[in-house]
């Protein structure tokens, strides 16, 4: 891409942009640097530090980082410049905030008609609990997600981290990139407002739908399918795990050839997928004293050969090692001046004749203040001298 | 946003969300059908929404002609065949680019289109554990766990609208168009967060989360982060910072309201207390109070007193629980759509609001018997080849088109 999108706030969706091309600049300030750089480790050497997290720089890799101080006059002034230069800005502070600032989409739309403005947070920029603030992990409880995990009749499970941010700033950056198809065609731009619990909600359109049908309600059930039976993960050799699953009788037949126990399909319970789904916890059992002694890689392996699906639970060390995730280059290592080599990770998707990359490491606070201002804005020396003699870059 | 732009959606389960992406911001999205499949399933509907229809069986030699017709036409293509799948090879990356250069052709496969896996076989669960989300959900001491409603699917299809949309920008900008491949495998990573930097910069390997907090004490103390109320859980947690302590002390003015026995509670001094310095009997002396107060209320009180007192936590909320929530309904949220047996259906709304309104969903991924014959029309067939395509019963309608 030859547009310069670019943020003020905001964490995935403008590094996917920069990614492939855009100009994306990262806004924070010294008084209020983002809160990703302290508040979450890991950190370099286990030690914090404003530009050791490398919790933030996984997540704003391929952008340039400037600092500006919007509580001064002067640094207001050069957001305005920002404003005026991007295509899009991204920000997700709470609802109104941005229009006290006078950085509002009605007030800067005014002298950049085609910029397009994404505000996303929450709960969106209306409705009773708009100015609730809230942390993604918990979100993910109130979108059902948690509620979702675990076994029937225990208690709900844990996401790894705010699994509902990164629905929403995927999501989000299909908003912008519409947006800004749009604008390139009739100069126009729009403000956009994704509420981040609406995004999350269409992970369970599905789950919704049967409900306001029939009032069927989703509920956790393990690993079970109901459709496929097995369908479950195994504890193999080593303290690994297999996961695997049938969908049919001559995948059934298949499985139990392959790990070669003729008992289990030869057992009456188990004979079609109804009577295996009804007695899925003895099939499990089976199962499980089938897999227990064996190799997770290599019965994967065998198990694909004979046509069923299955895959070793990946550990999160695993996934530097999966075969598949190697070969598209999904990570990628950069160095960063203070962290030092880190693995950045590219989406889920890739382009053929323009492909993206990790441009560069994560920024470190206002490091990038010279070349935004200067090469990109086209500050002159004295400007730019006097905007920092009223320490607008603080 | 995409008004004006031509989307043919081919995929199965693995794709359906990326064309109601596209749809939802504007894109003239056709999902394709062979005659006879099953359209009723809720997963099916509620992807499928926002789409118009067309009939048309991609495996038999017309069918298939007829959709290469419409490729030609198209400016996105979105497909879910299978790797190596020889029934599959019409929709190689460059014998599509060959019938249209402009042409954007998304392919979503489990594990991406190259590499010594792309051929395996890979559901919802096996995509899960090979992204590794399966690695971080479940008890310590049990199985790791996916997440009982598929996710697989959407991450991939949420990946491969933006993948689109990428594409189509370097085509605006007067580029060709390209292959889009996005990996459900891959896509599914990003869920992960910040886990694996853990392992990459410090050696460490995050593992499966259960349902307590741990790992933010010095002294391993455990935290609470479900707890049992009147219709189900509340996810709180005693966080430390600014917004912690906030919510520490709104819960127990809560609390104190309410005439709950604050035992405890009373002596915690909440602006000295560090979560990071907490042994496990202490945790457990504060936690106690805090249990019986979460059993006396419902979840949606819970919602209402917290967001009313600026706290952190949320209800661990049941599709029945979403269903009722007055931030969406304030929001409109959910769209009824008419349906031809009569029956209204709910569905999610566009996932944004533009300019202060929400889109309206156009079409309501109904087999209305004439969508195929328009449909085909638009793309530029006469009424005989529609006619033949579809069949007799279907020739009246083709002429009322005309």
């Amino acid at each position: 891409m030859s547009t310069k999108p670019q943020a003020l706030e905001g964490v995935k969706v403008v590094e996917m942009l920069g990614n492939y091309g855009a100009i994306v600049v990262h806004v924070e300030s010294h008084g209020r640097p983002d809160g990703f750089r302290l508040e979450y480790p890991p950190y370099k050497d286990g030690i914090a530090g404003i530009n050791r997290s490398g919790c933030f720089a996984l997540f704003n890799d391929s952008k340039y980082g400037v600092t500006v101080d919007v509580k001064k006059p002067e640094g207001l002034e050069l957001a305005r410049r920002l404003t005026d230069w991007a295509d899009v800005v991204i920000e997700n502070m709470r609802p109104g905030v941005m229009a006290r600032l006078g950085l509002g989409y009605d007030e800067v739309s005014k002298t950049n008609p085609h910029l397009v403005m994404l505000s996303t947070c929450n709960m969106g920029q209306t409705g009773p609990r708009a100015h609730t603030p809230g942390f993604g992990s918990q979100l993910s409880s109130l979108a059902g997600f948690c509620g979702a995990i675990g076994e029937q009749d225990g208690p709900p499970m844990l996401l790894y981290g705010p699994y509902i941010d990164f629905i929403a700033s995927v999501m989000g950056c299909s908003a912008v990139l519409a947006a800004l198809d749009d604008s390139r065609h009739t100069g126009k731009g729009v403000l956009i407002d994704v509420s981040q619990y609406e995004c999350g909600l269409h992970f369970m359109a599905g789950a919704l739908l049967a409900y306001h049908r029939n009032g069927t309600i989703a509920e956790r059930n393990g690993n079970r399918d109901v459709e496929a039976a097995p369908h479950g993960a195994y504890q193999c050799r080593n303290g690994s795990w297999l996961a695997l699953s049938c969908w049919s009788d001559a995948e059934f037949t298949a499985l139990a050839e392959a790990l070669d126990c003729p008992a289990t399909a030869e057992d009456p319970r188990f004979a079609g997928i109804e009577g295996r789904r009804e007695n899925a916890q003895a099939l499990d059992d089976a199962l499980a004293e089938a897999l227990r002694d064996r190799d997770a890689e290599t019965t994967a392996e065998a198990l694909q050969q004979a046509g069923v699906g299955a895959y070793p639970v990946n550990t999160i060390a695993d996934l530097f090692s999966d075969l598949q995730l190697a070969e598209r280059r999904s990570w990628r290592r950069r160095k960063h001046e203070e962290i030092g080599e880190q693995a950045y990770l590219m989406p889920g998707f890739d382009l053929s004749s323009t492909p993206g990359d990790i441009a560069h490491a994560a920024p470190i606070l206002g490091g990038d203040n010279d070349v935004v201002f200067k090469d990109f804005l086209g500050l002159s020396e004295a400007e730019f001298d006097a905007y920092a003699a009223k320490e607008a870059f603080n | 946003m995409l008004a004006g732009y031509k989307v043919l959606d081919l995929s199965g389960r693995l794709g359906w969300l990326a064309g109601r992406i596209l749809a939802d911001l504007g894109a003239d999205v056709i999902k394709i059908e062979p005659p006879g499949a099953d359209l009723e399933e809720a997963e099916w509907r509620a992807l499928n929404v926002n789409k118009r229809l067309l009939r048309l069986d991609p495996a038999s030699p017309a069918g298939r002609q007829a959709i290469e017709r419409m490729i030609a036409r198209a400016d996105i293509l979105i497909e879910t065949a299978r790797p190596g799948e020889p029934a599959d090879d019409w929709l190689a990356p460059e014998r599509l680019s060959a019938l249209n250069r402009k042409l954007i052709h998304v392919s979503i496969t489990p594990f991406g289109r190259d590499g010594p896996r792309a051929r395996w076989r890979g559901s919802d669960l096996e995509i899960m554990a090979a992204g590794g989300a399966m690695g971080l959900a479940g008890d310590p001491d049990g199985a790791p766990l996916r997440i009982s409603v598929p996710q697989a699917c959407s991450w991939a299809g949420a990946h491969a609208a933006a993948g689109a949309l990428v594409a189509l920008s370097h085509r605006t900008a007067g580029g060709d168009g390209q292959h889009v491949d996005v990996s459900a495998q891959a896509s599914v990573v990003v869920a992960l967060a910040h886990a694996p930097t853990f392992f990459d910069i410090l050696g460490e390997t995050p593992s499966r989360a259960g349902s307590h907090i741990t790992g933010r004490s010095v002294h391993g103390a455990i935290y609470r982060a479900f707890w049992r109320c009147q219709d189900g859980y509340i996810n709180f947690v005693i966080y430390g910072g600014p917004a912690g302590r906030r919510t520490n002390k709104a819960l127990v003015a809560w609390m104190g309201e309410k005439g709950m026995d604050l035992g405890p509670l009373t002596d915690v001094d909440w602006d000295e207390f560090d979560p990071k310095l907490a042994t496990q009997e202490e945790v457990d002396r504060i936690e106690a109070p805090l249990a019986a107060f979460f059993e006396s209320i419902r979840k949606s009180e819970f919602l209402e007193g917290a967001c009313a007192r600026e706290m952190l936590g949320y209800p661990v909320s049941t599709v029945e629980d979403i269903a009722a929530d007055p931030q969406l309904e304030a929001r409109a949220f959910w769209q009824d759509l008419a349906v031809p047996d009569g029956a209204g259906e709910r569905h999610c709304g566009p996932f944004f609001i533009a300019d202060k309104e929400r889109p309206a969903i156009r079409n309501p991924a109904a087999d209305g018997s004439g969508d195929s014959a328009k449909i085909l029309k638009d793309f530029g067939f006469s009424n005989n080849e529609i006619a033949t395509l579809l069949g007799d019963p279907l020739m009246d309608m083709a002429m009322d088109v005309a």
